[in-house]
């Protein structure tokens, strides 16, 4: 065992570890969390709409509208996500000026994930009990009130660990973008596993990257069950 | 004053169109309890829907107060949403918001000062008995409570209308009875006018001062209260008095006189009421059809008896009967 210890590859490993890490755990954190961000910024309002504008219960949307909706939605969530990256290259040069380098990551991740989103997003609002939302009628409530005052904070619970699910998964895009130019733990993974065969190094970025999803895992649970009001033990 | 006027509604469903209500027309006067009672998919509940235009008619009109709900546009009708309020079987509280929160929220809706919403939200949570239970969640609180805390939210706006769609049917007798008294506390109290929804014959008889029955998307038969449970004409108001199906006239006989007796939670278990009857007056009477529960050492439902002996002994069974709080009784007639 101490001879592995003291092995050139343990040394090696050790000293990326100390090096390169930090700044790659930093940039992994900082992608995912700013692409969840936008992906709900435009996921959450779709997915609203899915649901709100369904046989024109709470606004009055064409119908051909959310057909249209939901065939775009379907239509980027079928589309694999290396494939994606490099179909909206010009997109991305085009908000960000170049297509390598971590921020241009950002633009890929967030096209991929906000139908993905909206769909999550989606799944929470349906979860609410319709007679609630009817009930709020009743009192006079307008269209957008119900939205406001009703659908999202009802649902609130739910549409946080559905945001736990979303930025776990981006978090695992993430680190596929290493492969097209971006950077963070996946960049590392692929540079010195794949191409180096410096297979330590790439389970040291392996297990940061399980610990990043245990920590976003465990603030979302907490964070759900904290914010529910409908658990009957609470202090 | 609320308007019925020839209202249909009909449901057009893949499986073909449903006829919910057909041709009703219905006056409601200002102040009055009414009852609307009717078996399961009767029309009930897309009947008091109408009325606030949650469900719009198909034929029709609701006019309250001399307006044509039906012209309304959506922002007149959510306004006017606030003197029509709604209480429901499943409370519909919100999950998310405490009491105080709960009551505060069609206040919300109209825009009220937060201070002034939170001010009313917690005298009429004291109104309802739940002072104490302002920060509680709906989720730590009982049925009855949470029908409590939406009698509070429906109040809030200072209704001229409370709608009340089956809601005590979730709840145990007991419950029922205090939620039962509360309504017409309040209803003597505010003076609004209340329409109670509901397929318990005890709960119309109890508080309410006209009743219509509706059988099958039509008005069967309307009255006071006391009329229609006591001479039934239609078939369906004969189906709610005589629950198991007992048929008065084929037992009935020249000197046999019906009563109905309802037990809305009297000490009755203690006590055998028959026996004491035919000890202390000397009346026997025969048990035709019962159905009653007793919960705790409270009895609840109904009993129809027959009494022989003539007109008198009829008259002093009843006033013996009527003497025993909690209890009910009206002699049947027959109108056939
Ligand atoms: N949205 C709807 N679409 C289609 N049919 C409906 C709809 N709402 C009600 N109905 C039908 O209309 C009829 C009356 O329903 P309603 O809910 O008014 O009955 P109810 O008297 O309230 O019954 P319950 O005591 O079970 O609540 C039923 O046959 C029901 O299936
Ligand atoms: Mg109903």
């Amino acid at each position: 065992m101490s001879d592995f210890f003291a092995s050139e590859s343990f040394i090696k490993a050790m000293d990326i570890l100390k090096t390169e890490f930090p700044l790659a755990i930093w940039e992994t954190v900082y992608v995912t969390v700013l692409s969840t961000f936008f992906a709900i910024i435009i996921g959450l309002p779709l997915g609203v709409l899915l649901v709100a504008g369904e046989d024109g219960k709470i606004i009055k949307i064409p119908k051909s509208v959310l057909h249209v909706l939901n065939v775009i939605i379907n239509l980027l969530r079928s589309v694999p996500f290396l494939i994606l990256m490099i179909m909206v290259f010009p997109l991305t040069r085009l908000i960000v000026g170049t297509v390598v380098g971590t921020p241009a990551t950002i633009v890929p991740l967030v096209i991929a994930a906000f139908p993905f989103v909206a769909r999550l997003i989606e799944g929470s609002l349906r979860e609410i009990n319709p007679n609630i939302i009817e009930t709020a009628q009743s009192m006079g409530a307008s269209p957008v009130q119900i939205i406001v005052k009703v659908m999202l904070p009802e649902s609130v619970p739910s549409l946080i660990s559905n945001a736990t699910i979303a930025i776990t998964t981006i978090l695992g895009y993430s680190a596929m973008s290493g492969i097209i130019g971006g950077g963070g733990l996946g960049k590392i993974a692929i540079n010195y596993g794949y191409y180096r065969y410096q297979y330590l190094v790439m389970f040291f970025a392996v297990v940061f990257l399980i610990l990043l999803v245990q920590i976003f895992q465990s603030i979302g649970t907490y964070l759900s069950v904290k914010c529910d009001k409908r658990l009957k033990n609470r202090k | 004053m609320i308007e019925i006027k020839n209202l249909t509604k009909t449901f057009n469903t893949a499986g073909g169109s449903v006829e919910a209500l057909k041709n009703i027309s219905l006056t409601i006067e200002d102040g009055d309890i009414y009852g609307i009672i009717g078996m399961s998919g009767a029309g009930k509940s897309t009947l008091v829907r109408s009325i606030n235009m949650l469900e719009r008619p198909t034929e029709g009109k609701i006019i309250i107060d001399g307006r044509d709900m039906g012209s309304l546009s959506e922002s007149e009708l959510r306004k006017e949403r606030q003197n029509i309020t709604m209480i429901f079987q499943g409370f519909n509280l919100l999950m998310q918001r405490n009491c105080l929160k709960n009551v505060c929220f069609p206040l919300e809706l109209a825009g009220v000062k937060k201070s002034e919403a939170e001010k009313r939200a917690k005298e009429l949570l004291e109104l309802v008995g739940l002072g104490e239970k302002l920060k509680a969640y709906p989720a730590q609180l009982s049925g009855g409570q949470q029908q409590r805390v939406a009698i509070a939210r429906a109040l809030a706006t200072h209704p001229k209308i409370l709608l009340c769609d089956e809601a005590t049917s979730a709840l145990d007798p007991q419950t029922t009875q205090s939620i039962l008294s509360l309504i017409r506390d309040i209803h003597d109290r505010l003076g609004i006018t209340v329409i109670v929804i509901t397929h318990q014959m005890s709960v119309v008889e109890q508080i309410c001062t006209k009743v219509a029955i509706l059988d099958n998307g039509s008005v069967a038969e309307v009255g006071a209260v006391s009329d229609v449970f006591s001479a039934p004409k239609s078939k369906a108001a004969r189906a709610l008095v005589y629950p198991d199906g007992f048929e008065q006239s084929a037992v009935s006989s020249e000197n046999e006189s019906v009563i109905r007796v309802v037990f809305n939670g009297a000490n009755a278990t203690k006590t055998p009421l028959i026996a004491k009857m035919a000890i202390e007056k000397g009346i026997t009477a025969s048990i035709l059809s019962a159905s009653t529960k007793s919960i705790g050492d409270k009895a609840y439902g109904n009993m129809l008896l027959g009494i022989t002996g003539g007109k008198e002994q009829l008259d002093s069974a009843l006033k013996y009967l009527r003497e025993i709080p909690d209890i009910f009784a009206q002699e049947v007639t027959d109108n056939e």
